[in-house]
Order: C-alpha cells, then structure tokens, then sequence
C-alpha cells in the first residue's frame, strides 16, 4: 500500500495523427480525469505521414501513471504511447528564452553568469539582454533562480522534449 | 470504381453499405440535404422520434438487442445537445452508436451563426470518437471509419458532424472495404501465457467465484455460449453486474443472482470470502465493489478486458488479460481441456455449503398482503405472465429498476437493456422503442417508475405512429422512491422535494396520445391488468400502483463492504458512516 501512494514524475512520449481535434483530446484526457500535466510539447514530426510527437511530464502514483498510459493509449488518433521514464533510457531538453534587463554591474554579472551555463545571446539592447539556455528542466530553473535578482523581466520555456538513446525509433 | 455523390448521397450509400436498415432521429435546417436524400430512397428507415435524447436512447436499445450499432441523425445546435444525455449514456455502457449531426455551413464555423454549437467540442467528452468533417472527400473515409471505431474494441457512441455545404457539395464515394483505419488496432486476443496462469490459478481455486458483466454482452452471444459451458465445466458459482445479466442463465443452480449494491447476499458474500475471483467483462464499478480497500480482501484477481484502461483502474488485480471475452474464454476452455483441470472436489463442496447457507437467508424475499400491491410482487407477476414469450425488458432508472434486476430472471444476453453507468432515467422507454422495431414480434417491456418516466413520455407519439406495441409498466410509488430511500437513511426521512407530486393521470395521458392506459391498485387486480397489457395490441402504459414506502433491499450502504449489507428484515436502524455519505 504504501509503495503505491509515492508519486512520482514521468516523462511520456505519444505518437498521435495529425487530426484536427488531437490536443484537445489528450489534454482533455487530463483535465476531465484529473491528472496532472507539468509540461506538455507537441508539433509535427512527419509531414508525409501528419504524425505528431507530443511530450508530456506527469506526475502521480504507479497506478495513476498506468492509468494515464492506458487511458492515452486507447484514444483513438494515437499511435503509440512510451513511457520514457521507465520503458527506456532517454535524453530529456527543455529550452527557454530568459530576458534580463539592467546597466552598469548587474548587467556584466549576467552576462558572466550566462556563459558559465553556456546561455546565448539572442537580443541585445542598451538595457537589456534575451539568454536562450536550453538543458535539463532544473538547469534552466537554476539559470532563471540567478536571473531574477539581476533583473529577470520575461521568460519563455518550451516544455520538456525527450528521446529514447539508442538506436530504435520509438 | 469511385463515384461522384453529393455528400448527403454519400451518407446514405455508406449507411447502406454498413448494413444499416434503420435510424432514429430529428430533422433540423443544417441536416435537410440528409432528410432530402432520405426522402428520395427506400433502404433505410427513418424513426421520427419527439426528442433526440430519446433518438439516442432508442438506438441504444436497438443496439444492445440487436449486437449491430444503432443510428442517429440529428440537427446541429439544439439537437446537438440534445443528443449528449444518450451519447454519455451510451459511453458509460459501451454502446456503439453512430450519431450524424448537423452543421452550420463550414465557413460560418466560429461566427456563432444560428443554431451553431462546437458539437466536436462539446461531444468530445462524451464520444468515444468523433469527426467534424470539413469537405466531401473526407466524408467517405470517415462514415466508414465511425462505425469500425464504434463497433471495434470497446464499443461505443461516436458522432460525425456534418456541415450544411458539404452535404451539398460533390465528392467521392467508395465502399467500405477501401477504408483501413490508420492507428486503431484493438487487442482482441489475449496474451496466451497470462491466460495460462489464469486458469492455473482457476483450478486451483478453493472459494473461487465468477464475476462477468456487460463485457460478455457485447463480445456476442458467442461470448455468453463459451461462459456457460466454462462456468459449468468448473461448477463454480457466478454473479454478474446489472449490465451482464442474462449472460448465464438465471435458472441455473451455479447463478447467483446480482452482486453489487443492490445484490443478493450469496453473491456478495462470496465476493468478499472467495478466493480466486475471475472478472469477465466488468469493470469494477463503485455499484459493485463498494469500499475499496473491504473489496474481496483475500483473493488472487483475474480481470479479462477488451479496454486495457479498465485493468487496474479501480482494484489492484494479479492476472490482468486485454482481450475480447469471447476470443480469452475460448482460450481458456481449450487449456483447461486440453491439461484435463479438476476442480478441487472437496473444497468446491465445502465452499457450496456456505453459499447454500447465505442462500438460504432468501435476501430478496419481501412480505405481501391483500391490500396494496408490493413492487416486487409486481415484476414477479409481470415475469411469470411474460416468461413463455419472446420479451426483452429495459428499464427506468431507480428502486423499480433493482427490483426489476433482482425479481425478473434472464436466461438469454440481449434481453435486458438498463442504463447502468449514467443511471438515465427517461433511457428506457426509448429504448424499448428501439427493441421493437428490432424486434417487432417479440413483447417489449419498460419497467418504469413515474417519475422517470416523465423524463422521454413524448415518445408515446412516437410508439403510436409507427405503431409499436411497447408496454409501460410503472410501478408508481408516487415517490422518486430511490432518493425518497437514501434521504431515509441518510438523512434522518427529511424526504426534500422527493415526492412526485402533481402526477398525470396515466390512464388518460395513454389515451391522449392514442394508447391504452390500465391501473391496477390492488393486488387481486394485478394478473388480471398485467395479462391486458400484454393482449391489448399497440402501445400500452399500465400503471401499477404499489405501496409507497417499499425499500430496496438487500443494501450495500456507501462505503460499505460486502459483508456489511442491510437486510430487508433488519433494515430498522440502519445507518451510513461519515465517509459513505460523502459518494452517491
Ligand atoms: C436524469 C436523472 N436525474 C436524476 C437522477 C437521480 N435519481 C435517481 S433515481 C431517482 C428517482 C426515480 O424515481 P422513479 O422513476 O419514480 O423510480 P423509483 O425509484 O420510485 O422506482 C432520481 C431522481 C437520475 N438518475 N437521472
Ligand atoms: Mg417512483
């Protein structure tokens, strides 16, 4: 019993037909059962075929996150539906693109810190800078953590992309 | 080789092509092209009915009596909305239904035009697919896809929204046989190792007990053939949900009756002492389990399901196998055959001794007397006039719908239809309306309560033009009698807007619209009003009245555990705990 209550997070990839009404669908699924979404990412993958791969992050208990995979699995545009967290070893990005704004200390004390996360500058401006620092979700929640007291005015972050490592396609 | 139709031919041709003979439905301005090319054909058949809740209900009855998907053509807007009482219902029950509807042209899609809804939006929800098609090259590909997603894997409702201009504009029509779906690929045979394991586990069950439910229904009446030869060959015992009933015959001597909150003790109680418990088909409903973690608390589970989001949604099981019930089954009988599996003799009588003994508490039986007709008294006439005949039985939703599942017994799948997940009063009257013209010799029957049947009435137009005699037996309690029983044990007989007040006289209301209308009040009228129904041809409301303040019983309170069920002889007192008040 206790096992089952711990929660846990979950990366889970789905392969889905390109209809019109997809999204909805699926983040229907979550909102009409109750589950969680921490980040979701979606957009076509192949033109020839109108597949998309939509990301999405999760957390519950086991059972909720089997519920979760059964309950995606069985709508109908779905192609295939992979637990990344646990069916393989994956690779997990997330980008975001971070504006600060600022003169005089602060300024050189962003931009020093941006290069130690290997953040580029994408805009620049007498007052202010816009960072794209992609990596891992915490990566980028430390970069931004830095960012605010020298100035953090805008973020803008995609979500979680992931990819099983080997060979195989999903 | 394709052919150039308008898109309103092409519905038609593709509903022809699919078999389809019969549809249920309500014209509107965004589906006139429809009517128009109904209009100029003579395959299919339209059923006007008086509302589209009751279109969809009607198609769910044609459904389920019949194992082929029921039809529905509505308008957009209004009856759009309309439909979506049925639509859910028929989600909950995993009913394939094909529902057409109307739309504002597409390019006033968004510009709320007159009678324009999101139907996609709104029936999402409440399909198990749908479409909005937006040309006529689709419609084809798609009216075909809608009835293999609806009738494949689990079934269920699917609508198909069709826009006023694409049903007038020209398209490409090809047959079925051209269109494969490009992901959905249901499971339909189960994975033979873990069936193995499962009838292992099966022989060597010491309290086993079968519990099968709506599943086996819709896998075919093949599915109920494989049970009955299983159940037998093992001997074991075997109850079934609300939805299952008639999958084994309730005459038998293995039939337990009903489980679940308005179950028979025996088959409760084997619930909760069993030892291996084999789920066929059901889908560990609230109704059935009661509290959760008091579910069948010593036994090793196997659960057979077409939907694999049904297995360890609810109850935690140890042999989950995604499959169809009647591809696992055959499986199964082979393996049991073919290893020659016994029964453990001794256990298996020691286990009967104890069913025989809960049995032996008669849950069900309830006291009669010569001045006022008990509800149960009633179904168990209207079965003992009825059984020799050909009769499919669907029902409101309330107390005379247990009572019509506890005291009138099904030997045969498809002959009970009950809205059993959405609990739809206004469901079965239309229903019955859809058996009929299924079934158009056979006697069907709406076990009704007077309440619910307020809720699709306007169908007695319907019954009487197209002249199906449809009989309405209500068991008037003059009560919501089901809320009047939970506010009684809930909340201390505070009854709060429960009593059916201001009621029709049904006897007039039946001649208003051109049927019969009968009362029987007393019990030495009742064979004598029951045997009429049944004679008098055309549509009949029979309206029984029956005492007032009859409880349901047995009762499995919310929150409770199987073995924690009130009886009808020692309700006085009985009490919900804090927590059991809180679920419905
Ligand atoms: C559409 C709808 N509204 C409300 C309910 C809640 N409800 C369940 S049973 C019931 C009372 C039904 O009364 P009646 O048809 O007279 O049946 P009885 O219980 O008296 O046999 C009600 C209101 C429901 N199931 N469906
Ligand atoms: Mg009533």
């Amino acid at each position: 019993m206790k096992k089952d209550e711990t929660i846990e997070r979950h990366t889970i990839a789905v392969l889905v037909d390109n209809e019109a009404g997809v999204l909805a669908r699926v983040i229907g699924l979550f909102s009409g059962r109750g589950y969680n979404i921490e980040s979701l990412t979606v957009a076509e993958v192949d033109q020839a075929e109108h597949t998309s791969r939509i990301t999405i992050v999760t957390v519950g208990t086991p059972m909720v996150i089997e519920q979760i995979k059964a309950q995606l699995d069985r709508l109908v545009p779905v192609h295939r539906v992979m637990d990344l967290t646990v069916e393989a070893n994956s690779v997990e990005r997330e980008m975001a693109l971070v504006k600060v704004a600022g003169t005089g200390e602060r300024r050189v004390e962003a931009l020093r810190l941006a290069d130690a996360f290997r953040a580029r500058v994408i805009d620049t401006t007498h007052t202010s800078f816009i960072f794209e620092v992609t990596g891992a979700p915490t990566k980028i929640d430390a970069f931004i953590g830095l960012m605010r007291p020298l100035g953090l005015v805008d973020v803008s972050r995609t979500g979680v992309v992931a990819i099983a490592r080997g060979p195989e396609a999903m | 080789m394709a052919q150039e139709l308008t898109g309103a031919e092409i519905v038609i041709k593709a509903l022809v092509d699919q078999g389809v003979d019969t549809i249920f439905g309500y014209p509107g301005g965004a589906v006139l092209p429809i009517y128009d090319a109904l209009f100029q054909q003579n395959k299919i058949r339209h059923i006007l009915v008086r509302h589209e809740q009751g279109a969809v209900h009607a198609a769910e009855g044609y459904a389920r009596s019949t194992g082929k998907p029921g039809v529905v053509l509505v308008t957009s807007g209004p009856g759009a909305t309309n439909a979506v009482t049925g639509l859910t219902d028929a989600l909950m029950d995993s009913i394939p239904i094909v529902c057409l509807t109307g739309q504002v042209a597409t390019h006033l899609i968004g510009s709320d035009a007159f009678q324009e809804c999101d139907t996609v939006g709104i029936t999402r929800h409440c399909t198990k697919h749908n479409w909005l098609v937006k040309s006529p090259q689709e419609l084809t590909r798609v009216m075909h896809e809608a009835f293999y997603v609806a009738t494949h894997g689990r079934p269920g409702p699917v609508v198909i929204d069709i826009p006023k201009d694409v049903q007038f504009q020209k398209g490409e029509y090809t047959g079925p046989q051209n269109v494969v779906h490009r992901t959905y690929r249901p499971k339909v045979k189960g994975d033979i190792e873990k069936i193995k394991q499962a009838v292992d586990l099966i022989a060597n069950a010491k309290k086993p007990v079968f519990y099968t439910g709506g599943g086996i229904i819709n896998s075919g009446t093949v599915a109920s053939q494989l049970l009955r030869e299983f159940v037998r060959l093992t001997g074991y015992p075997i109850t079934s949900t609300l939805m299952g009933l008639g999958a084994y015959p309730a005459s038998d001597k293995q039939w337990l009756g009903m489980l679940g909150m308005h179950g028979t003790f025996e088959a409760n109680n084997a619930m909760h002492d069993c030892d291996v418990l084999i789920n066929i088909g059901a889908r560990f409903d609230d109704r059935v389990t009661g509290r959760l973690d008091a579910f069948a608390p010593h036994s090793k589970k196997i659960h057979v399901d077409i939907d694999a989001s049904s297995i360890n949604k609810n109850v935690r099981v140890d042999i989950g196998i995604i499959g169809d019930c009647a591809h696992v089954l055959e499986d199964m009988l082979r393996i049991w055959k073919s290893k020659a599996r016994r029964p453990d003799k001794d256990a298996l009588s020691a286990w009967w001794k104890q069913i025989e003994a809960w049995r032996a508490r008669k849950s069900l039986s309830f006291k009669t007397n010569d001045d006022i007709i008990k509800p149960q008294q009633a179904i168990q006439r209207l079965y003992e006039l009825s059984k020799h005949r050909e009769t499919y039985i669907t029902t409101e939703v309330g107390q005379h719908q247990m009572w019509a599942a506890q005291h009138f017994p099904f030997e045969q799948p498809n002959r009970w239809m009950t809205s059993g997940g959405l609990g739809t009063m206004g469901y079965g009257f239309p229903a019955a309306i859809g058996v009929q013209i299924a079934h158009p010799d056979a006697l069907v029957i709406d076990i009704a309560g007077e309440a619910s049947i307020q809720m699709c009435i306007q169908e007695l137009s319907t019954a009487v033009q197209f002249m199906l005699p449809v009989k309405i037996f209500i068991i008037n309690n003059e009560y919501m009698g089901m809320v009047r029983q939970w506010q009684e044990l809930l909340h201390e007989g505070r009854y709060s807007h429960s009593y059916s007040d201001s009621l029709p006289d049904f006897v007039k209301l039946a001649e208003a619209y051109g049927a019969t209308g009968i009362r029987a009040s007393k019990p030495s009228e009742l064979d004598d009003a029951i045997k009429r129904m049944i004679d008098v041809p055309g549509p009949v409301i029979l309206d029984c009245v029956v005492d007032k303040f009859e409880n349901c019983y047995p009762m499995i309170p919310s929150g409770a555990a199987h073995n924690e069920m009130i009886l009808g002889d020692d309700a006085e007192g009985a009490t919900v705990s804090e927590e059991g008040k809180m679920l419905v």
